[in-house]
């Protein structure tokens, strides 16, 4: 890899990967069975260059920023590539949240310029969209007749002079979004710093071979996809591969079309491709099963130590045929892993490194390293981050806090949260964990009252609240996090709870059947999965404010987690 | 209820083995299948085939009922 320790700024570090691996292939883009776009790093550079001088020649300069509301495809990279070299803060928008959770983000990030595939636009369209008036809007892709409103098309850009803005380690390269779509906003303010001494530390853990493939499949707005599938792999002289749809039966056959080494997951996507594998496998005559199940015994048994990616393919080799026979690294996080999973996978030769992050510490805060493997923990520290656990129990389970060179300098434009959330240089993760004797950390639990979905999407129950205003009949609310009520060990199906408690005289059933509707009308991963009712007033603080902690506290001792989440589940 | 609704909501039943016969053209298909996001992709391709029209990923975005997806293929096809 190159060396990062006497660069200033992210664009400098891709600026020089661009000019060293010129002729390496850098990106390719399928659409189904079809290779849309390919692109060698010489054509990455004058492509992002051109963007660069677009974006200049439109009044944007360095410490402006760049919102980026796209799927995983070329001009993401090629966009974000251009916007650092025109010295952009980027804002890498989730393309899957809705045009209303959209512009609540760009409302509050403010971008000079925002680039956006069509569909998405067209979306936004439909909305109130004054939060754009004070931004440039670049469309990508857009069909010659489509309703473009006041957007420039971005293959119609003028180009104007290129020239590289360079930016101190200190300066932010990236705002995003950890949370808020419909509650206060969290935007993480990530330096320069931040992002360089992730791919530092994360590059010498894992390093690629010039020439790897890396398959970005994860949302590159999340901050793993936009490590390994957009910094990492540029700096190493890998190639990145884009699938245009990411359905089940065209993500293998790339895999194998274009021999994807490396690719980076959700929990939920290794449970999909398991289920997969285990059917595949149930159709097979019974003799095959005990061959995969010796061959996958003896494989166990020769990679205890370490991963041996040719050995591995060689034994199971129709099972490695499925994803191409060349995949050696799956990476694994976004959200909670389950230790069977990973197993399962390492069992028959695929490395899972399973790890722990947060977007408030850029990407990876610990991680397994493969020397063993492990899936019991989620690994130590990386080597310039400490760990340590506040305020543990009997059992020596506390608070993860954080600290390195790797935490955020805080939220945008909320003082307030960001000295809440880091504290003397310390950044309270609200995770529940302990350290066991070889250092590794173990995850086990929540102190703050929020869910991750196997999907890697944080969810802050107050963020949900504002769907359920305007229950009849109903005195207060509030939603929580399971969890939060009734503490448990496991983060694997968390679940949100809605608690009511209905005016003097009024019958429960009423606000209960109306908020069940109104759950269906949010998007599935913000549902609740039970709706509770209680009678007692809930108590607050002198502001008015509901004292959660002590209401979760109450609920969760006179219900126990079975009988409600059983006799109530919407 | 349409050609196109009818047709989808049979085919999502069988797809993944649910009893299709109270769902409403307004049913969440989420919901009434009990599909993720990632199986909801699996039932594109079905449609796909079922109908013989190209639908992108994106066209889901947002859409959660069986007449919205029907609106989804009819106007593609």
């Amino acid at each position: 890899m190159l060396d990062l320790s006497r660069l200033s700024c992210l664009g400098e570090a891709l600026r020089d990967a661009v000019l060293t691996y010129k002729t390496n292939t850098a990106l390719i883009e399928v659409d189904r069975h079809r290779e849309k776009a390919r692109y060698s790093y010489s054509e990455l550079r004058s492509e992002a260059e051109k963007f660069a001088g677009s974006l200049a020649g439109h009044g944007f300069v360095a410490d402006d920023r760049l919102a980026i509301v796209m799927s995983n495809q070329s001009k993401w990279l090629i966009g974000a590539l251009g916007g650092l070299w025109a010295g952009a803060v980027l804002v890498p928008l989730d393309y899957k949240l809705t045009a209303s959770e959209q512009l609540a983000l760009i409302a509050h990030a403010k971008p000079k310029v925002l680039l956006i595939e069509y569909p998405y636009l067209r979306a936004l369209l439909k909305e109130d969209v004054s939060a754009l008036e004070r931004t440039r809007v670049i469309v990508t892709e857009a069909p010659e007749r489509a309703e473009i409103g006041p957007a420039l098309r971005f293959e119609q850009l003028i180009p104007g002079k290129f020239v590289l803005q360079q930016r101190a380690r200190d300066d932010v390269a990236a705002i995003v979004y950890s949370s808020g779509t419909s509650g206060a906003p969290k935007g993480c303010l990530l330096t320069h710093a931040n992002y360089l001494a992730q791919a530092e530390v994360l590059g010498r853990m894992f390093p690629m071979k010039e020439g790897e493939r890396f398959f970005s499949i994860l949302p590159t707005n999340h901050a793993i996809d936009f490590m390994l599938g957009f910094v990492l792999v540029l700096l190493f002289g890998g190639g990145v591969v884009h699938q245009r749809t990411l359905r089940p039966e065209f993500l293998l056959p790339t895999m194998d079309a274009y021999g994807i080494t490396h690719i980076a997951l959700v929990p939920r996507l290794l449970k999909a491709l398991q289920t997969k594998l285990e059917e595949q496998l149930d159709e097979r005559e019974p003799w095959q099963r005990t061959l995969v199940d010796r061959l996958a015994n003896l494989n166990e048994l020769a990679t205890q130590r370490a991963p041996n990616q040719r050995l591995s393919s060689t034994l199971l080799a129709p099972i490695h045929k499925k994803f191409g026979g060349k995949l050696r690294l799956m990476v694994v996080g976004g959200a909670f892993v389950e230790r069977k999973n990973a197993e399962y996978f390492y069992r028959l030769g695929f490395p899972v490194a399973v790890g722990y992050g947060l977007t408030e510490a850029g990407t990876v805060v610990s991680v397994n390293d493969l020397k063993p493997f492990r899936a019991d923990s989620v690994g130590a520290p990386v080597k310039g981050t400490e760990l340590e656990i506040r305020a543990a129990n009997d059992e020596g389970v506390g608070e993860v806090w954080v600290r390195g060179p790797t935490v955020m300098k805080g939220y945008l434009d909320a003082p307030e949260l960001t000295k809440q959330t880091i504290v003397d240089g310390w950044l309270r993760t609200g995770d529940l964990g302990t350290i066991d004797a070889s250092g590794h950390l173990k995850l086990l639990g929540r102190a703050k009252n929020m869910i991750v979905t196997a999907g890697g999407k944080n969810v802050y129950p107050e963020d949900i609240e504002a769907a359920f205003e305007g229950l009849v009949g109903v005195e207060e609310f509030c939603v929580f996090a399971a969890n939060f009520i009734w503490p448990g060990k496991s983060l694997v199906d968390e679940q949100l709870v809605l608690v009511l408690r209905p005016k003097a005289g009024e019958q429960a059933a009423f606000p209960l059947a109306q908020a069940r509707t109104l759950n269906l009308t949010l998007n599935e991963y913000k549902r609740v999965h039970a709706v509770l009712v209680w009678n007692d007033e809930f108590p607050r603080t002198a502001s008015q404010k509901i004292k959660r902690e002590l209401l979760a506290r109450e609920l969760g001792k006179s219900l126990s987690r079975e009988q409600a989440l059983k006799a109530l589940t919407t | 209820m349409s050609d196109t609704v009818q047709r989808l909501i049979a085919l999502s039943g069988k797809k993944f083995k649910v009893d299709s016969s109270a769902f409403t053209p307004e049913s969440d298909f989420f919901l009434v299948l009990g599909i993720d996001s990632v199986q909801s992709l699996e039932l594109l391709s079905e449609i796909e085939l079922e109908f013989d029209v190209e639908i992108p990923d994106y066209e889901l975005t947002g859409v959660k009922t069986f007449v919205g997806l029907a609106q989804v293929i009819d106007d593609r096809r």
